[in-house]
């Protein structure tokens, strides 16, 4: 076999765990969407914010440190300790579920019955809220995340496939991609086993299948939007951990919300396997079409790619890969 | 006492159906285009108070071409009820169409005037809007939000990567050329202050004017017959195909209105992923939502509110707190995101909705029962 095979092999697995990621983002909004029909906007900006909070605590950062200095002429930074990291991310969890029940108390108890875009927009205000909060509570320079996961190439596959074909280099993998891989593997199988056999799972369940015959049988929708969004925290968090320690807690991690966007259209708004298949899809078609197209029409294809990629798909099924069937009766 | 409509009455058809049936609206209106067409303009041109060129380019421009792009915007989302996130893409198209036109040398005619080349970019944007709004037909709701995206990023890619578009410059912007309207030069850094002013308020005028009286039309009743229940609108006899493509075209032609004057007259040169990017349609869609949705008067305020907000937090927390720029743009987050949230809870169909509410207690005022 041709090196060009094994080359396009590699771009075919890399694009397989670039989708994994995707799909962790895209997981948080159809856990939001399912149980609230809230589109969450925010989920970029909660990664960001997890990733943020995270780096935070681990070195020891004062927050509002900027804020106070401005206003009281001090010069605070640093406490001068380093929180383990296991502690750090325990800790980050316990800052999300907080804000999932600060987001139940303040915002969403307000907006029950609203049209979908209002809460919609009401996340999009959220979001910019969120941006604006954690670059004044821990600055917005960009920082770097440490947790102990390996980076870089591996070395040992990429030896151990060399001699497969002339001209052919080893397929180079990124470490941290197939932790990725394997963590968010093991997350959806602990989220599918939540949702099926714990009794809040079922809850769950039955309010994203009717909510108001899920309050008629007693179950509380309020407790249930906190744990929703304590969920979507964690998976936020999650993600934040990924991306964060692969290209720096910056910005930009925010906008891996908008390439989740794409995802949910092919796999459905309302299917936890679909997110996954989804960003399979959207993860290889955009690395092979880079691959194969891009360099003849300028590159930096990746940008629009999946969306055109989901438009055309959506026009032959609405609803996506795996969501539900659009009934409508008038 | 004074807000009434009983004693005014109505004696031909004419009347019965004019844009402002309350005697008292209609003098507010003609005084407002009076302050605004004739005492504003005199100020700019007197520099009254010094700051004619800082007014000009932080307030007035900035608003004016924002409402006419909200107007576009709140025709496709608050009339047609198709969630749009693509408008800084149908703007951008827009700037780039009416950069084309510009420095395009036409046979036999030469030069094309500013005003034709402003309606011809929106008729570009139309057709442009029309394309991307075909899936409409198959994808609804937030699929359709997601799908507009499309829109957004690919025509920024386009815009970036195709060097035809912005004539093989070598920074890739694209920089306005100098255009007169009526002998009085509106583009580019020597332009007067009140040329450019006249020039988007009239625009803004005649846009609102043909919205308004579009969505009291036969075709502004399909829209909202579509946007209230597609499926029951059908089956009376509106054909969702004509009537959701002339939404997208219709706001296309708007929107692509705003982005050929933002890009010509308020920024002069630009560059297509600053000056276009998902930001600007976040933004677009913020003054529809606060401004209120399905109503022309809701997307001017919306757009001044959302111009004049920032101005002022920058003003109190840069100018008198003397507080460091990065700290007051994260402030201006926080707030801008707080006061979102706060609004929707409030009063989730905006700013119009609060106008509305004030007329109906000043007709019964100041005798309530």
């Amino acid at each position: 076999m041709s090196a060009d095979f094994f080359y396009t092999v590699e771009v075919i697995i890399n694009g397989l765990m670039t989708g994994v990621m995707y799909s962790l983002v895209a997981l948080g909004f159809v856990l939001i969407f399912k149980a609230s029909g809230v589109f969450n906007y925010a989920q970029g900006v909660m990664a960001l914010f997890a990733a943020m909070t995270l780096v935070g605590i681990q070195t020891g950062q004062v927050p509002f440190a900027h804020l106070i200095n401005t206003i009281f002429g001090t010069h605070l930074h640093k406490f001068g300790w380093e929180v383990p990291t296991l502690l750090a991310i325990l800790l980050a969890l316990g800052v999300m579920i907080l804000f999932a029940f600060i987001v139940e108390r303040y915002i969403l108890k307000h907006l029950v019955n609203q049209d979908p875009i209002i809460l919609f927009m009401a996340t999009i205000g959220l979001a910019y809220f969120m941006e604006g909060f954690g670059d004044l509570m821990w600055g917005s320079e960009i920082k770097n995340l440490d947790v102990g996961l390996p980076q870089g190439g591996n070395i040992w596959l990429e030896n151990a496939t060399s001699d497969w074909a002339d001209g052919f280099y080893g397929f180079y993998l990124d470490n941290l991609d197939m932790w990725a891989t394997a963590i968010a593997v093991v997350l959806v199988a602990s989220l599918i086993v939540f949702s099926n056999y714990t009794k809040t799972g079922r809850a769950l369940r039955a309010v994203a299948d009717d909510n108001q015959a899920a309050l008629s049988v007693g179950i509380s929708l309020r407790t249930i939007w906190v744990i929703v969004w304590s969920l979507a925290g964690f998976v936020a968090l999650v993600a934040g951990i990924m991306w964060g320690a692969k290209s720096g807690v910056q910005f930009s991690l925010s906008l891996i919300a908008l390439k989740a966007l794409p995802v949910l259209m092919l796999g459905g708004f309302t299917s936890i396997p679909g997110a996954i298949v989804g960003g399979m899809i959207i993860g290889v078609g955009e690395k092979l079409f880079e691959f194969a197209v891009g360099p003849y029409i300028g590159g930096a294809t990746e940008n629009w790619f999946a969306y055109v990629l989901a438009l055309l798909f959506l026009v032959f099924r609405p609803q996506g890969l795996f969501g539900e069937k659009i009934i409508e009766r008038v | 006492m004074f807000y009434r409509e009983s004693g005014d009455f109505k004696t031909t058809y004419a009347k019965d159906t004019q844009t402002f049936p309350i005697k008292l609206d209609r003098m507010g209106y003609y005084v407002i285009l009076a302050v605004a067409l004739i005492l504003v303009p005199i100020m700019l041109m007197k520099d009254v108070g010094g700051g004619a060129n800082y007014w000009t380019n932080a307030i007035f421009l900035p608003f004016l071409i924002w409402a006419v792009a909200s107007i576009g915007l709140n025709i496709l989302v608050g009339y047609c009820g198709q969630l749009s996130l693509g408008s800084g893409g149908f703007m951008a198209v827009g700037a780039y169409a009416s950069y084309k036109l510009m420095t395009w040398d036409v046979p036999f005619i030469g030069e094309l005037n500013f005003v034709v080349v402003v309606i011809l970019s929106g008729v570009i944007t139309a057709g442009v809007g029309i394309l991307f709004g075909l899936p409409s037909l198959r994808i609804k709701g937030f699929y359709l939000a997601v799908a507009t995206l499309a829109a957004q990023f690919f025509l920024v890619w386009l815009f970036n990567k195709v060097p035809w578009f912005y004539n093989y410059s070598a920074s890739g912007q694209i920089s306005v050329p100098t255009r007169s309207v009526l002998g009085f030069q509106v583009t580019g850094a020597t332009a007067a202050p009140e040329a450019k002013y006249l020039l988007c308020l009239v625009i803004l005028i005649v846009v609102a004017l043909v919205a308004r009286n579009l969505t009291r039309g036969r075709i502004g009743r399909s829209w909202m017959a579509i946007r209230d229940m597609d499926i029951a609108a059908e089956i009376i006899g509106v054909a969702p195909l004509k009537t959701k493509l002339s939404a997208f075209g219709v706001s296309s032609f708007f929107i692509g209105v705003a982005g050929a004057l933002f890009f010509a007259v308020y920024l002069g040169a630009a560059e297509v992923g600053e000056a276009f990017g998902i930001q600007k349609s976040f933004l677009l869609l913020f003054m529809v939502i606060i401004g209120g949705l399905g109503s022309i008067f809701g997307s001017i305020v919306g757009a001044a509110f959302m111009v004049l907000m920032p101005v002022l937090l920058k003003n109190i927390m840069v100018g008198h707190l003397n507080w460091a720029t990065d700290i007051a743009a994260h402030f201006e987050f926080v707030i801008v995101g707080a006061l979102i949230i706060l609004f929707l809870i409030l009063e989730p169909h905006g700013l119009a909705q609060l106008w509305r509410l004030l007329k109906d207690k000043l007709r019964l005022w100041p005798f309530p029962h």
